[in-house]
């Protein structure tokens, strides 16, 4: 079947078969391969995206589902050379050793400080509930949300 | 998982003629059990009719009798609508705690309670409100609507619209989550009716249930004291590698408790 959607800002078109998921049509059919699949079951997160501004996980959705939809990836955050604050933060703060589940986390945390812009301890780890790191404690990407928030609070405060 | 074909339903009517006609289809809302399902090989529809844009399902609005849920509604709306946090808070704080965020933002009501998994949250909020499950052709109350693990009172080609929930006075929910998948052990949902109290109990047995001899004890004192006495027998509840039978037993107790405990400090 033919798929047409917009990620990160491009207007895209594949075809794929019904049983294709979101997240093998990026990472096969746009070779978009920062969407990571580390579970394909729902609990790690790797595969986080953002599908009309939610985040979501592109390993339980079809792509036949995302049809028509605007899908951002961790390729989409960075203007050009300019890391976005949320993956400063993980750099500056070692919100990450592997790196495997950061795409996703970074993917998570973008979506909470939407709907969080001063999130409380209690909801970064809820808002992180459903990404997995079997590398940090957690500890530092905890810290790097929150710096996170500082940091796009500023830029908001900056720009006004 | 294996080939289906895949059909985005324009409408409701269409979406039934498409069940009609080929009794190997499922409906697909938010697919975050069905998916999982299918990639396990444990479902393998020919169709899948995908209804998660109809607007005919959608919508949260209060009337005299009841708080209607559209069938559609993703668990993150339900857990951010402030009619919802206005008629019903134990129904959003229900939706808040199932799975993690990016569930929440494509979960649906319908979806869950049509699947009728015994470890879900939303079917002891329905049972506990007394909602009536409205589908394309009836209403089915909660008493009749739940009828043990995965099965429900559902033709096979009928969808659900919308579930109406009774507004109690007060109401509580109490969950004890399993620490990886989230879902609940045991969950207790009470709520406080002027004319009763219900108990439903999910997660602890086959489907959700009313423990009656906690609505016995809760009509004559409303306290978490109330129900410390009471115990449930295990016999019938879920066993499993996570905890057995007498082990839920408890936390049907426990959870009861807790769920009294926050109905009634909380001001509504």
């Amino acid at each position: 079947m033919k798929i047409e959607l917009v990620v990160n800002g491009q207007p895209r078109s594949a075809d794929c078969e019904e049983r294709t998921l979101l997240a093998d049509l990026l990472r096969d059919s746009f070779g978009l391969t920062g969407t990571h699949v580390g579970c394909d079951t729902s609990q790690c997160g790797c595969c986080t995206v953002h599908v009309d501004g939610q985040a979501v996980k592109s390993c339980t959705m079809l792509a036949a589902q995302a049809d028509g939809c605007s899908v951002v990836t961790i390729e989409g955050l960075a203007q050009g050379e300019r890391l976005h604050p949320v993956q400063e933060a993980f750099s500056a703060c070692h919100g990450l050793q592997c790196g495997f589940c950061t795409p996703g986390m970074i993917m998570a945390s973008v979506d909470l400080l939407r709907r969080h812009p001063s999130p409380s301890d209690e909801q970064i780890l809820e808002g992180l509930a459903g990404n997995l790191c079997r590398c940090t404690g957690y500890v530092n990407i905890v810290e790097a949300v929150r710096t996170a928030a500082g940091r796009l609070a500023a830029a908001e405060g900056g720009s006004k | 998982m294996y080939s289906f074909s895949y059909q985005r339903a324009s409408g409701l009517t269409q979406a039934l003629a498409a069940l009609k006609a080929d009794p190997q289809a499922r409906l697909l809302a938010g697919g975050m059990t069905l998916l999982p399902s299918m990639k396990h090989r444990l479902a393998a529809p020919s169709t899948l009719v995908d209804i998660g844009r109809l607007a005919e399902l959608r919508g949260i609005a209060r009337d005299r009798e009841a708080l209607s849920v559209g069938a559609g509604t993703r668990h993150g709306e339900i857990a951010a609508d402030a009619t919802v946090r206005a008629s019903l808070p134990a129904l959003a704080y229900l939706a808040s705690r199932i799975g993690d965020p990016q569930v929440r933002a494509r979960g649906t009501l319908g979806g869950s309670i049509a699947n009728n998994d015994p470890a879900a949250d939303y079917p002891a909020a329905v049972l506990g409100c007394r909602a009536v499950v409205v589908t394309d052709r009836r209403g089915i109350p909660a008493d009749e609507f739940f009828q043990g693990m995965f099965s429900t009172a559902l033709e096979p080609d009928e969808i659900i619209t919308a579930v109406r929930f009774g507004c109690p006075r007060r109401a509580a929910y109490a969950k004890f989550p399993h620490p990886a998948s989230g879902y609940a052990m045991t969950g207790v949902f009470v709520a406080e009716f002027d004319d009763e109290i219900r108990v439903a109990v999910t997660g602890a047995g086959p489907g959700v249930f009313r423990w009656q001899a906690a609505e016995t004890a809760l009509a004559r004192d409303l306290s978490a004291a109330a129900v410390g006495s009471l115990s449930l027998s295990p016999e019938g509840l879920n066993a499993d590698l996570h905890a057995p039978a007498e082990y839920r037993a408890h936390l049907v107790t426990l959870m009861t408790q807790r769920a009294v405990a926050a109905l009634t400090s909380a001001s509504a």
